[in-house]
């Protein structure tokens, strides 16, 4: 091959490159979901679906809302807020909005609590890669998880770190890992422990966690003040408490091999689980629309999802409740 | 030709190879430039690859773990039969080109596989296959495109080229990410067009070295290659060191539990093992060649020795950590190439591809046997008593590899 010829070849992979990135500059530039004009809606308005809106365009990754008279619309105007978050959660005129700082390698995230009309109060920054985020229902404390990679660079394995910020005393825990652990009643010991999808009961003391080791995982309950806890189920993961704190909506692997996860309820008092109508494979932390139904965020294709509703007690079938939407948190009525 | 008489006398050769000095060198820095510009490819999907498997596709921590299963084992094997076929049909540039072709491709496979973790895991797979198709080719082409007593400043030259690139990667990535608002895919397409580019480069740059044929031409040539007693006794020791030799991961996660490294920085360790070993690539390699390869091979595993010593020592000052990052550095200039080099002068002509590939094979599959013992060590007891188990053993195997100075012929040359 002449130099001529190398240079030509090597000019058309660089027009295909930059002509790419172009491409893809425009495409996000255009609009694709209908934005409702309307009086203004804080955190405190009651009947609010809040979510990560997932739509392709403009607003892709802001945070969005939808009333819930509306849902079960395919794409009912959703009125869209500036803040940018890849997963929010709402409580008690609290916002936690988990953001991906753009374009920063490696990975960091920022932990944004925000006041009721979304205006940022309070941030810190994380390394990692933004999983998953909760509040506890009275605002007070926000939990979260990252992915982080670093831990085991050279092998392109992944551990999570999940932390809690209790925004009353500012104590910032930026990972569960040193907590004491028993499983079976016995004192558990691994350098490869890691937490993930953290829900906090009312009391802001209990609370539920993903607890993965050696390839297994286990559901476990903690105490936030002795800062202990134990492990109750095996192959389960991301718990979310019901409003009323008796059940635990998760997803759940019928054996540790397989490769799907199902929608499932645990009775806290007889620890029956119910698997729910949802036949796809879920892979989210689940969150409660009210006292009989689970809402969680199903994956269309790239980047999209869907917001969907099942009742929490395996009975009906699944139906749409936003489309191109994620992390939903509803302000409850 | 020059190469024919790398077992002669060194004087005669010296002055023969004067004039094709030039031309070697060029080869050399071609293929560097090839690494380099595939290093960039790589990299820069390395360091997204988190962000668009979570972000982009929504995988879950199981799910990366099904990914992770691409193994080293496959990779010894394609590696060993990269190197095997590289020799047989004496096409080394073209084996190298089709491993380079499959890692470009593999790029495209990561884009059309959407969020199946098992077209993720395939594509994967393929990029795996290509890297271990090519290395022993690329490296027995830089060793035929060297002079003997040269070689390991040819391997200093290519291996620094290389760190350059994987450098420039990540940048090239936040650079990508930034012009097109986010786009994981425009990073995909870009790395693939880079990778093409240096598809195109090794083609028209690089310039083949045909050894004469070899009169074995099985599977079983390879293992002969382990009657060459000097190859042997290298194979041998470089795996035996692999063997008592941490891994780069616990090295970075001791340094972090140890001085409390806060978790923003944690990422920026390997750069600082990688700076060292960039800036002492080419010194070394040069060293290497003036006062014999082994010597700074086992040099180069007495300075990881004195990094886990560092990191057993006090943890008071953040110093420490710096000096045993550059201390991993400095292991890393004196061993990664310069083994290539003690090889490659070992080796003959026609089995400089197999050769390669047996000693990078018998050094990863040590060196995963010892990652699994200190993961085992680390939960059993505690990372204090693992370190000082491996920095026992290591000792011991540094000494009487000094003792039994497997290459004391080439230092007597």
């Amino acid at each position: 091959m002449s130099g001529r010829w190398l240079a030509v070849f090597v000019g058309m992979m660089v027009v295909i490159g930059a002509g790419y990135t172009w491409h893809a500059r425009q495409r996000h530039a255009r609009a694709a979901v209908p934005v409702a004009p309307g009086p203004a809606i804080s955190l405190r308005t009651p009947g609010q679906l809040f979510f990560r809106n997932t739509e392709p365009g403009p607003h892709f990754g802001r945070v969005a809302a939808v009333p819930i008279e509306q849902l079960g619309q395919v794409t009912p105007p959703r009125r869209v807020f500036d803040a940018e978050c890849d997963r929010f959660a709402v409580a008690a005129g609290v916002g936690l909005c988990v953001a991906q700082q753009p374009g920063v390698l490696p990975p960091m995230s920022d932990v944004r609590i925000l006041d009721q009309d979304l205006h940022v109060v309070r941030q810190r920054a994380l390394p990692g890669t933004v999983s998953r985020a909760k509040l506890s229902s009275d605002g007070k404390l926000a939990v979260w998880t990252l992915f982080v990679m670093g831990d085991d660079y050279s092998e392109d394995r992944f551990s999570t770190r999940a932390g809690i910020w209790d925004l009353t005393t500012d104590e910032f825990t930026k990972t569960l890992e040193d907590m004491p652990v028993s499983v079976g009643g016995k004192r558990y010991f691994s350098s490869d422990v890691n937490f993930w999808g953290i829900t906090f009961a009312g009391d802001d003391t209990r609370f539920y966690a993903t607890m993965a080791s050696k390839g297994r995982t286990h559901l476990v309950q903690g105490d936030y003040r002795l800062f202990r806890a134990r492990a109750l189920e095996e192959n389960v993961e991301c718990p979310s408490l019901s409003p009323d704190g008796k059940r635990i909506a998760f997803k759940r692997r019928e054996s540790p091999n397989a490769t799907t996860w199902r929608l499932s309820v645990m009775d806290l008092a007889t620890r029956a689980i119910t698997a729910l109508a949802e036949t796809h494979s879920v892979d989210d932390q689940a969150a409660w629309l009210d006292e009989r139904t689970v809402m969680y965020g199903l994956s269309r294709e790239r980047r999209e999802s869907d917001v969907w509703a099942v009742p929490a007690d395996g009975s009906g079938a699944p139906r749409l409740l936003v489309a191109g939407a994620a992390s939903p948190a509803l302000v409850y009525p | 030709m020059y190469l024919a008489s790398r077992s002669g006398s060194g004087v005669a050769a010296v002055s023969k190879s004067v004039g094709a000095l030039r031309a070697t060198t060029s080869n050399v820095v071609a293929l560097g430039l090839v690494s380099l510009v595939t290093d960039i490819s790589s990299e820069m999907v390395t360091a997204v690859w988190p962000l668009y498997l979570v972000m982009g596709l929504g995988l879950s921590p199981l799910q990366f773990g099904a990914l992770e299963g691409v193994s080293g084992a496959t990779t010894a094997l394609v590696r060993l039969l990269g190197g095997h076929f590289a020799d047989r049909w004496r096409q080394l540039k073209t084996t190298a080109i089709v491993g380079y072709a499959l890692s470009a491709a593999s790029k495209l496979a990561c884009l059309c596989a959407g969020s199946s973790t098992a077209a993720l895991g395939a594509a994967l797979a393929v990029d795996r296959a290509g890297k271990g198709i090519r290395t022993a080719p690329r490296d027995a082409l830089i060793s035929l495109s060297s002079t003997p007593d040269a070689l390991g400043r040819a391997f200093g030259v290519h291996r620094a080229m290389d760190t350059v690139g994987a450098f420039l990667g990540p940048l090239v990535a936040m650079g990508i990410l930034w012009a097109s608002l986010n786009s994981f895919e425009a990073v995909f397409v870009a790395s693939f067009c880079i990778a093409v580019v240096g598809v195109l480069l090794m083609m028209s740059q690089v310039r083949d070295r045909k050894a004469p044929p070899a009169k074995a031409q099985s599977l079983g040539a390879m293992l002969a290659l382990l009657r060459l007693k000097p190859f042997r006794r290298v194979v041998g020791w470089a795996s035996l060191l692999g063997l008592v030799t941490m891994s780069d991961a616990f090295v970075y996660l001791i340094l972090q539990r140890r001085w409390s490294v806060d978790a923003v920085w944690f990422p920026l360790m390997p750069l600082g093992s990688a700076a060292a070993y960039l800036l002492l690539a080419i010194p070394l390699g040069y060293l290497a060649d003036r006062i014999g390869r082994w010597a700074v091979f086992l040099g180069g595993h007495c300075a990881l020795l004195g990094a886990l010593l560092v990191l057993l020592g006090p943890a008071h000052r953040l110093a420490f950590a710096a000096v045993a990052l550059v201390l991993h550095g400095v292991f890393y200039a004196a061993t990664d190439g310069v083994l290539m080099a003690a090889a490659g002068a070992l080796l003959p002509e026609h089995a400089q591809a197999r050769g390669m590939s047996l000693i990078q094979t018998g050094q990863a599959t040590a060196r995963t046997l010892s990652s699994v013992a200190f993961g085992w060590l680390w939960t059993c007891w505690d990372s204090r008593a693992a370190v000082m188990v491996m920095a026992s053993a290591l000792a011991v195997v540094v000494l009487a590899a000094a003792i039994a100075r497997p290459l004391h012929t080439e230092d007597a040359q």
